[in-house]
């Protein structure tokens, strides 16, 4: 049994060479540097996407839709976050986190009339504000909801770029590469 | 940054928003903006439970932008104490009125019949609760939550029967789980008729350098996740301490009769953990998910039919609803936090009127004439059970009394050596020693969170202190966390917030302080909320110490009177109050 007595409120901070891994040693996922040197060996091309690893392990915190916005914008808002932690029934039920699938024939694309959403082939889908009236059919046309209208009426589209990642305390999720044909 | 503030008048249904920069930049935000609010808006003398006394909610200048800074400050005048109201919650309150865009709420008035508001940005709406007045906290915000928008970003906090009969220690939950608990916020809801309020926005926030705002934003994220004691948060939680303060004999049981429980290990964090902790949560804001969640599953038949409850746990309730009164198993204790969660009783002060009426009953004050023959003996939990729903319902003299506060019923029928109260405000679960002691007799809110005094005297263990120096140490934390709870941050995560980390964060949303200023500040806010305090009557030099705290050995052997009165000299010369 531990005997020392945690301070509830006045806690004391060690900084330095003690400081311990993150809390969840699971949060060590399989990182893209770190694959990049067999993806280039196996020769299909591949590129990064976010995943929903384990949402049973989400505790509501919201870390992932304050870096988003905060990478995306520089501003504090949830709003503009391509990342969604919502709750079911309150806190006394699961969490469900909705991020962007990165689908093969993504349907946000196919139901933008004007071009704003383009399909690379790369298989990311960019975004071109120039082009965008925000109608919100790619809203609609998502059943997932990881496409919404942000605070200018403009579509937030994950990036895949993984920032949100970083501050997920639990291992929730994690970015995976995945061959740009599919499989 | 725009600083606002909603006012609301139930009685007129009327609201509006007023900027008041000024404010904030004398008082911060917080709780020196909420003592300030108070002293503008609750004259000398007005009657807790009246229309006139108002509620007013303060959150500060980092909270939803920084991590960790996750509470909202409740400031009112205490229908329990009779002076300063102040209570803190988590939950998601804080981010739901920084994106609403309102850095406080005050609210005046008494609504003609059941009611609750609505706050959507700066759409104020006043909605009849006719129907769900009655209904517990939970299923309030479960009826509330399908009524109202802003999935994912809104908060509910909302009152149960006990709000509504006025019990003086009622709370108001908030999000579920998490609670303005102490000093009676959830009666003061009742006497307004206000069921509950539903907090949503869709504001975002700029900072001046977002660079420069990521930059801190990281450092502290970093520096919260990868503290050594921000893991004790995150593992086994706050309940950790019944095994240490058990051993220590620190921990209050059956009414500060002992200080040591024969079946604490029964009750310990590392029980819970084993076998009932099912998940845990957070703060919108907080990476650590210190909230633990217990699933307490009961038969209701012989055929394998359960009823599963989930229900949130910490070390205070456990020291209230366990240990002290005698409890000797975790599911009787999640029994009775539950049907506090659903009433919406303070744990804290619940479990001590409890603990009293105990062993007033065995010494013969009371007869089970007074407690209906309710059987309120240590360890009976369907007898604890019953006495919690009388005392919200509160069917004759006594359960009314007890629905008044530990320090009101010993006052009536005796037992004031063993009614364990400080300030009039039910004790927290510490018997460390005389810091512990005169730390909560002096607080601004009579709290153990004013200034830490448990944390004083095992210090003190490791090093003997002189009373000078406690009676210093008290006063330091007195003024610094004036700053902090003006912020608001959670005091877990306290040491993350070094005065240069503060000084790099404001900084960061563009406020501009020295370590001089802020020390000066947490001075002030001090000495406003003390003019409050005497103002409505209370008097420091006339304050008592229940004899029990002197008659059961604590974690630093017995303590004598001599030492805390001599404590309570010092602190009140050093204040300049002699």
């Amino acid at each position: 049994m531990n005997r020392k007595l945690v301070d509830l409120a006045g806690t004391k901070v060690e900084t330095g060479a003690e400081t311990k891994s993150p809390v969840s040693p699971e949060k060590e996922a399989p990182r893209p540097t770190q694959e990049k040197a067999e993806a280039a060996a196996h020769k299909p091309k591949m590129h990064r996407r976010l995943k929903v690893a384990h949402p049973e392990r989400c505790i509501g915190c919201l870390g992932c839709m304050f870096a988003c916005s905060r990478t995306r914008t520089g501003t504090v808002s949830l709003q503009d976050s391509a990342i969604k932690v919502q709750t079911q029934g309150g806190i006394e039920g699961d969490f469900r986190v909705v991020v962007c699938r990165g689908c093969e024939d993504p349907p946000c694309a196919r139901a933008c009339t004007e071009g704003a959403l383009e399909k690379r082939p790369d298989g990311r889908v960019v975004f071109h504000k120039d082009l965008c009236t925000g109608c919100g059919k790619c809203e609609k046309a998502c059943l997932v909801g990881a496409i919404t209208l942000g605070k200018e009426k403009m579509p937030i589209k994950c990036i895949h770029c993984g920032a949100c990642v970083d501050f997920c305390p639990h291992g929730v999720l994690e970015l995976e590469e995945v061959p740009v044909s599919g499989g | 940054m725009l600083r606002k503030i909603l006012y609301i008048d139930l009685t007129s249904g009327e609201s509006f928003v007023q900027e008041r920069q000024d404010l904030f930049e004398d008082w911060m935000g917080g709780t020196g903006a909420g003592i300030k609010l108070l002293q503008e808006e609750c004259p000398s003398g007005t009657d807790p439970l009246s229309p006139e006394a108002p509620i007013i909610l303060s959150i500060g200048p980092l909270n939803g932008i920084f991590p960790v800074a996750t509470k909202t400050v409740a400031t009112f005048k205490s229908p329990l104490t009779g002076e300063l109201g102040e209570s803190y919650a988590g939950g998601r309150l804080s981010l739901a009125l920084r994106f609403a865009g309102h850095e406080a709420i005050v609210i005046r008035g008494r609504a003609d019949r059941p009611s609750y508001v609505s706050i959507n940005d700066s759409k104020v709406e006043i909605k009849d609760a006719t129907s769900i007045w009655g209904i517990d906290a939970q299923n309030t915000g479960v009826i509330l939550r399908e009524h109202e928008t802003g999935v994912g970003r809104r908060s509910i906090i909302r009152i149960g029967p006990a709000g509504e009969n006025l019990v003086r220690y009622a709370g108001v939950v908030v999000d579920t789980y998490r609670h303005f608990g102490r000093l009676g916020l959830g009666a003061t809801f009742g006497s307004k008729n206000l069921k509950a309020l539903v907090i949503s926005g869709t504001e975002h926030v700029d900072v001046p350098d977002p660079g420069r705002y990521k930059e801190v934003y990281n450092r502290l994220y970093k520096t919260t996740v990868q503290t050594d004691v921000m893991e004790k948060y995150h593992d086994i939680g706050t309940s950790v301490n019944i095994n240490v303060l058990n051993w220590l004999k620190g921990l209050p049981t059956k009414n500060f009769i002992l200080s040591s429980f024969p079946e604490g290990e029964k009750i310990g964090g590392e029980m819970f953990a084993e076998k009932y902790l099912i998940r845990r949560l957070s703060c919108a804001g907080c990476p650590i998910g210190c909230v633990h969640i217990a699933a307490l599953k009961s038969a209701f038949s012989t055929h394998h039919e359960f009823e599963v409850r989930k229900v949130s746990y910490d070390y205070e309730p456990i020291y209230s609803l366990g240990s002290n009164l005698g409890v000797e198993s975790a599911e009787g204790i999640l029994q009775l936090i539950d049907v506090c969660e659903r009433m919406g009783l303070d744990v804290m002060s619940a479990g001590v009127v409890l603990s009293w009426a105990t062993e007033a009953l065995e010494k013969g004050l009371i007869t089970t004439r007074e407690t209906l023959d309710v059987p309120m003996k240590w360890n009976n939990v369907e007898g604890y059970s019953k006495a919690l729903e009388n005392i919200v319902k509160a069917p004759n003299e006594f359960y009314q009394a007890l629905a008044r506060g530990v320090d009101y019923a010993a006052e009536k029928y005796g037992g004031r050596d063993f009614a364990m109260a400080l300030g009039k405000n039910e004790v927290s679960g510490y018997h460390t020693g005389p810091a512990s002691i005169v730390g909560q007799l002096v607080g601004v809110r009579h709290s153990h969170l004013d200034n830490a005094g448990y944390s004083i005297d095992q210090k003190a263990a490791k090093k003997p202190m002189d009373p000078e120096r406690m009676v210093d140490e008290l006063i330091k934390e007195d003024n610094s966390r004036g700053i902090f709870n003006s912020l608001v941050g959670c005091l877990f995560a306290r040491g993350v917030y070094t005065e240069e980390n503060i000084i790099d964060s404001l900084g960061a949303v563009g406020i501009s302080k020295t370590g001089e200023e802020l020390q000066d500040l947490g001075k002030r806010i001090f000495d406003e909320k003390y003019k409050f305090k005497v103002q409505e009557g209370f008097d420091l030099s006339r304050a008592s110490v229940p004899r029990r705290f002197y008659e059961t050995v604590s974690a630093s052997g017995m303590v004598a009177p001599e030492t805390v009165e001599e404590m309570l000299r010092l602190y009140r010369k050093k204040r300049g109050w002699s």
